[in-house]
């Protein structure tokens, strides 16, 4: 029997009839330079339609080599580094780095330092939470919240200025305590800065208007029809998938895993402090979205209280000029606002530390990308994007 | 009067009246959306409320490079902008201003209107075809598959007037609406709302609804979606041919709201005033009736969010069309008995 040619035979069994036309998929490049990749994030979708079949994080393109910069400088020097890897809510990034290098000291910090760490914590939560508020509503494409979210920021970042004279970048943390005032001359520089004049009074103020602007953005966004369309049953993640993936912070606990460092091990003291910690049902876009609005009320919470507990006393210990730190390591995490932030730091004794590695939360947070995008159609990729809340500095560091 | 010269004297008429609306629309959209926003707006350009904003828009894009993509198919690419801007201004051959002011009275008004109106879309698939960018692309089809989804409802919407008003023309259809009279068991002050905007409140709603999905503005403008597309099929326009697409967008709005306010509103028609006196305020009422529409969609934009096409084509589907069915046969209902 001669060979038929497999196309004719093809033609000729009954098979052919049901022979789909098949489509090849489209590669869609999305970013490094993108809306709403936040950055400089890369993704290589492979789309059929404006359905994803295929996703390929690319990331690094904000790489500054943080980690190995910090092997070639003292101590002191590292906190104006790690203030820039999480650049939203650069206080937070200081505080696990320093209670490191204190631990490894065996330093006590005064607990007037601690508590004024501890509000600043919580106000860097709040900026960072906001500019999530603002930016998510306009990944959706409304954009209207953006401007009232940042309007209430922007008193927030004041009074962050106030005291430490960065909005963004403080570099106020030093080992032991807090920054020693500016320009006070000989006899100043012996005592630490303290808060300004009237900065109780108008933290209290700016957390009764962070607290208003939560239920004018609960009017706005979270009530409204069209938003609970596009984020209500999208994007969601298991509680079992976001602890596989290491996902932590706002994003774990909106999938109704009740963790949060705050309660869990902390380095400042929130013992003290009575609140709560939101957690969703679904863990869907819009629960994302929520829990961060409940955290900023929680935030403004703490502050008010700690604005009330904070006691008197000196704000630096007493450490030597020049940081020698002694031989031994140690890993030191904190809640910060996008989630758990750790640094593990090897010191062989000296002046530098040996080797630092940085546990940012958002490079974890982003690893689930491939595994939630699949299926997924392009706007939802906007909008499960736009819900991890990440920043681009914090995931390469 | 010479025919060419008639024709001349109309489009340059229809053209100092449209684009300067729009370019009213956009200073408007500019200001309003910002003092929603809490911010001012524009206040340099022009003066003091920054008047003359649009227009350094405009002047400054007309300095920019029209670059066009080198893979683009250059000449779809850069007719695509006339395409689009064609249809919208081409809608307001039919609009009545006032009982003669009108550039061209056509029986069948309202199916002209509906033909023209899809007319720009074919501009937008140009323009997304031929950028040879994805995004362009994905921009595009989405457009197409939008007109499809919002046509049939504006339709729908539209039969319910033309059952009422037993016509298919602009001008019957505004004197139809001027002749209505409540019951006389009414207070007689009822007679200066306009008849349409109460018994076809649902083909209103309707056809504000479509015509936001037909002018691809949120929460419908998944077409542009800067979000995930960039810009859509405007990703890669730069230069003059953008300003088009700009300047056709906001055409676009005038020409809806123009047609929204003709059909629903009662166009020029102002109550007590005889149509000799209309012929010339008419075209005040009429734009006046447009801004309040206007103002509608400005208000939508920055309020809500963008929806997902997948929504978008349930709505249409699910919702809009039933609901403009079972308006016409409530309308026809009504109008055989009474």
């Amino acid at each position: 029997m001669t060979q038929l040619d497999p196309r004719v035979a093809m033609h000729l069994s009954d098979a052919a009839v049901s022979v789909e036309l098949e489509t090849p998929d489209m590669t869609l490049n999305i970013g490094p330079q993108h809306p709403s990749t936040h950055g400089v994030l890369r993704l290589v979708a492979k789309v059929d339609g404006e359905r994803i079949t295929s996703l390929d994080p690319v990331i690094g393109y904000m790489h500054r080599g943080y980690e190995k910069l910090a092997e070639v400088r003292t101590y002191a020097q590292i906190t104006a580094l790690v203030n820039r890897i999480d650049w939203v809510s650069g206080f937070s990034n200081e505080v696990p780095f320093v209670a490191a290098i204190e631990q490894l000291l065996g330093v006590e910090v005064p607990e007037r330092a601690q508590y004024i760490r501890l509000i600043l914590t919580e106000m860097a939560r709040i900026s960072s939470h906001l500019v999530f508020m603002s930016s998510y509503p306009l990944e959706l494409g409304a954009s209207t919240p953006l401007m009232h979210a940042l309007r209430e920021r922007e008193h927030v970042l004041e009074l962050l200025e106030s005291v430490t004279g960065g909005r963004f970048h403080p570099n106020f943390n030093r080992v032991g305590g807090v920054k020693p005032v500016a320009g006070g001359g000989s006899t100043m520089k012996k005592q630490s800065q303290d808060l300004p004049a009237g900065f109780f009074a108008a933290t209290r103020e700016a957390m009764d208007n962070v607290l208003a602007i939560c239920d004018d953005l609960d009017r706005l966004v979270t009530g409204n029809e069209l938003i609970q369309a596009r984020t209500v049953g999208v994007g969601v993640i298991p509680p079992e998938k976001a602890l596989e993936y290491g996902m932590s912070g706002p994003n774990l606990r909106a999938s109704g895993v009740k963790y949060d460092l705050r309660k869990v091990e902390n380095i400042l003291p929130y013992d003290g402090i009575d609140f709560d910690i939101p957690i969703g049902e679904n863990g869907d876009c819009f629960d994302r979205y929520v829990v961060r609005n409940e955290e900023i009320r929680q935030a403004c919470r703490i502050v008010q209280q700690a604005i009330d507990k904070i006691p008197s006393g000196p704000l630096q210990a007493k450490v030597p000029r020049i940081l020698k730190v002694p031989k031994g390591e140690t890993y030191v995490r904190a809640e910060n606002p996008k989630g758990e932030m750790g640094y593990h730091v090897i010191s062989e004794g000296g002046r530098i530390p040996y080797r630092v590695k940085i546990r940012s939360a958002s490079f974890s947070n982003l690893s689930i990308l491939p595994w939630i995008l699949e299926g997924e159609l392009v706007p939802d990729l906007v909008a499960i994007l736009g819900s991890l809340d990440f920043v681009l500095g914090d995931v390469d560091r | 009067m010479n025919f060419w010269l008639e024709l001349l004297i109309k489009v340059g008429l229809v053209l100092a009246v449209m684009l300067p609306t729009a370019l009213v629309i956009i200073f408007a959209e500019l200001k309003i959306s910002a003092h929603m926003q809490s911010r001012i707006g524009p206040y340099f350009a022009g003066g003091r409320f920054g008047w003359a904003q649009p227009l350094a828009d405009g002047l400054k894009f007309m300095q920019k490079e029209d670059l066009v993509p080198a893979d683009a198919d250059a000449r779809v690419y850069k007719l695509a902008p006339y395409v689009v801007l064609m249809g919208t201004l081409a809608l307001f051959v039919v609009l009545p201003f006032g009982p003669d002011a009108v550039a061209r009275d056509l029986d069948l008004g309202i199916f002209y209107l509906l033909a023209v109106s899809s007319l720009s879309t074919l501009g937008v698939l140009m323009a997304g075809w031929s950028s040879a960018n994805k995004y362009s692309l994905i921009g595009g089809l989405r457009a197409a598959a939008q007109l499809i989804a919002y046509e049939l409802p504006l339709v729908l919407a539209v039969i319910g007037v033309a059952i009422m008003a037993g016509s298919l023309s602009l001008n019957d259809i505004v004197t139809a609406q001027s002749n209505w009279q409540w019951f006389d068991t009414l207070p007689t002050w009822v007679n200066i709302i306009p008849p349409y905007m109460i018994l076809q409140a649902v083909g209103l709603v309707i056809f504000l609804t479509a015509s936001l999905a037909e002018l691809s503005r949120i929460p419908f403008d998944m077409p542009i979606a800067e979000s995930e597309l960039t810009m859509g099929y405007l990703t890669e326009y730069s230069g003059l041919r953008f300003t088009m697409f700009f300047l056709g967008e906001y055409a676009g709005l005038v020409a809806m709201a123009a047609v929204a306010a003709t059909l629903f509103l009662g166009g020029y028609w102002l109550p007590g005033v005889s149509a000799d006196v209309l012929n010339f305020i008419g075209p005040i009422v009429l734009l006046t009736k447009i801004m309040l529409i206007a103002f509608v969609f400005i208000w939508m934009r920055w309020t809500f969010p963008r929806l997902r096409e997948d929504q978008l084509q349930s709505i249409a589907w699910k919702w809009l069309i039933p609901a403009g069915l079972a308006n016409i046969v409530v309308t026809g209902f009504f109008k055989v008995v009474f």
